[in-house]
């Protein structure tokens, strides 16, 4: 069984390599397939769900070499949540593209699909410099998906994007190759074990090493001195990439969860809590700026892309404060925003194709066509991203707030939540009133048409929120269970004990 | 020699970290494949350094540690690729503003191109 644990890997790898020989084929084999093979990887990321839900970690040692020093994929509850989480969002994203979005680039399809496979390496490594690479493999595809659709306006933001990511890869490596010159390690459970052995002036190195490592993590996940690239970089993307885009701070808020409550977690010894000092004020900071960024977006695009930065910051104020209450209420609600976030790009898009030159810009227009799908598409994703009652995004910051024990951070967290969570639904009403409400005489004369596969998969990863509120209690369940795992850290140092090798031909074995 | 090669990537990333603050794309790649060189050595450098040691296991008494040097191997072609879209980007960046500026435009273009800006980003 553990050899499902490389499904999500192969799948995107195998269809994406299939679309490279596939750049002149008819554009609907190439959909087919494609979709065809986000289909498998949903299913194969909904199989190792059903697997980790069991509580118990499964490891897959790529060619058979032992960890710590062969690369290793491990499977917990987290790493499967975020795969599942990741291939819903694609799977919709990937139809939204095949309705018309996808053309003028042959790669499209299989830049999508590596992206995706970066995406899910990095969710499965139990490696440091193997999250590296991952970290690669799905920037190079994103850089080629910024890129797609053409247009000069476009090279700018895409430039600065590709140069800081590059920076923070150089960073990335200075840190591991400093965590790496101590400890003589990079494996993650490995490093658990050997980072409260480290002493003297070494602790001095490694301390610097994770410093560096949050930095790079906090880069991309856009916390506030390192967020100002990503508002421009997706309003100027085409939607199903922006809506793509918005699992990727994910992965660096998933890469600070795995990294740091692991090796520089409660049993660290002297770097025990590694820089969650800083991540506390920052991530209400993050907020914060996020909130005055909606408040002055001139276009929807613009504010969805600030809602990812509000987003950021909401879910890294708890998991810095280190509680395992914390720790799951975060996990619910990034479930919740990515996809809420993700819908809003496509209804966005959605909105500035019906309303001519006025596009998605917050000015009056002219009336536009399917103006109640639009607007209620619209509703529900502002009410699930803003937090009002009846949505996912509601529960999930209830959750955050009540998981702060009582206190300083707790009269911080609560003021600067509720507070930016008022301004952003003024934000959001401000937008809406203006683009759906304040109409110039007449229509806009040729709009382009809505086709069912962009506005049946934007209906249906806007109504995931409300999927959300009814599966409410599984969904905490698992979260909570996932905290508790991630807290008890003894499980996953125990795989290095775990006997990778068992011996596949039994003639071969009792040579041995 | 572990003064000089403390000194020769000091030297890099210096240097790399100086052209990379330059805001044009050409001293931006030039500055970036000098980080990437830097960090590459130091990477290099922290399996310890050794002369005359093979990084493979059991052909000598003792040997080189292979692994940092699996990860620089890794590492160049990473930066290989990387670097090549950033070339190709800068180019683009260049055809589509006619200036290599890395925000697209100097603060003092004349006014005439700045318009033609501001209707193509419409």
């Amino acid at each position: 069984m553990t050899h499902w644990l490389i499904a999500p890997i192969l799948i995107p790898l195998l269809g994406g390599i299939l679309q490279v020989f596939m750049g002149y084929a008819p554009i609907g084999l190439r959909r087919t397939l494609a979709i065809t093979t986000t289909v498998l990887m949903l299913a194969s990321a909904v199989v190792l769900l059903v697997l980790a839900s069991d509580d118990s970690y499964r490891i897959y040692a790529f060619g058979n070499w032992q960890p710590p020093f062969g690369i290793v994929l491990v499977l917990d509850r987290l790493a499967a949540l975020m795969l599942v989480l990741t291939a819903i969002l694609g799977l919709f994203c990937h139809i939204y593209a095949s309705g018309g979005a996808d053309e003028g680039n042959r790669q499209f399809h299989t830049l999508f699909l590596f992206q995706l496979m970066g995406l899910n390496i990095a969710f499965l490594t139990g490696d440091l410099f193997n999250l590296f690479v991952a970290f690669e493999v799905l920037l190079i595809a994103s850089y080629g998906l910024l890129m797609h659709g053409g247009g000069t306006t476009r090279t700018v933001p895409g430039l600065h994007y590709v140069v800081l990511n590059l920076v923070g890869s150089a960073l990335f490596l200075i840190g591991v190759g400093m965590i790496y010159s101590a400890t003589g390690t990079l494996n993650m459970a490995d490093l658990a074990v050997k980072i409260p052995q480290v002493s003297g002036s070494n602790v001095n190195l490694v301390k610097a090493g994770g410093m560096m490592l949050l930095v790079v993590f906090g880069l991309k996940a856009a916390i506030l001195p390192l967020c100002f690239w990503l508002p421009k970089a997706y309003a100027k993307a085409t939607a199903p990439v922006a809506a793509l885009f918005a699992v990727m701070t994910k992965v660096g808020i998933y890469a600070i969860i795995r990294v740091f409550p692991l090796i520089f977690g409660e049993g660290a010894g002297e770097l025990a809590n590694l820089g969650m000092d800083w991540l506390f004020p920052l991530a209400l900071i993050t907020l914060s700026m996020g909130v005055i960024g909606a408040l002055g977006a001139n276009n929807l695009k613009t504010l969805v892309a600030w809602q990812v930065i509000i987003s950021v910051g909401t879910l890294l104020a708890p998991i810095a404060l280190g509680s395992e209450a914390g720790l799951s209420a975060a996990l619910f609600y990034l479930v919740s925003t990515t996809w809420t976030v993700a819908a809003l790009f496509l209804v966005s898009e959605l909105v500035a194709s019906q309303r001519g030159l006025a596009a998605d810009n917050i000015v009056p227009a002219p009336r536009m066509h399917h103006r109640t799908f639009l607007s209620v598409l619209f509703l529900i994703g502002a009410v699930a991203a803003g937090g009002l009652p009846p949505l996912s995004g509601f529960f999930g910051k209830l959750l955050i707030l009540q998981s702060v024990e009582p206190g300083v951070e707790m009269a911080w967290l609560w003021s600067v939540l509720m507070v930016g969570s008022f301004f952003t639904l003024i934000a959001y009403s401000r937008a809406g009133s203006i683009v759906f409400w304040r109409n110039l005489d007449g229509h806009v004369e040729s709009p382009a048409p809505l086709n069912n596969r962009v506005s049946i998969s934007t209906g249906i990863l806007t109504c995931m929120t409300m999927v959300i509120v009814v599966l409410a209690g599984p969904l905490s369940d698992y979260t909570r269970a996932t905290a508790e795992q991630l807290h008890n850290n003894s499980g996953y140092i125990n795989i290095l004990q775990t006997p990778v090798h068992v011996p596949q031909n039994p003639i071969v074995g009792e040579k041995n | 020699m572990e003064l000089l090669f403390a000194l020769v990537i000091g030297a890099l990333t210096a240097s790399g970290v100086y052209l990379l603050l330059r805001a044009r794309t050409f001293p931006v790649v030039m500055g970036l494949t000098l980080l990437s060189y830097g960090v590459n050595l130091f990477l290099f450098a922290t399996g310890r350094l050794a002369t005359g040691q093979q990084p493979v296991i059991g052909t000598a008494a003792s040997y080189s540690d292979p692994l940092p040097q699996a990860l620089v191997l890794t590492a160049i072609v990473i930066g290989f690729a990387m670097t090549a879209f950033l070339v190709v980007l800068a180019l683009r960046n260049l055809a589509d503003n006619e200036n290599d500026h890395v925000d697209g435009q100097q603060e003092n273009t004349p006014a005439a191109s700045k318009q033609e800006q501001e209707v193509t980003s419409k």
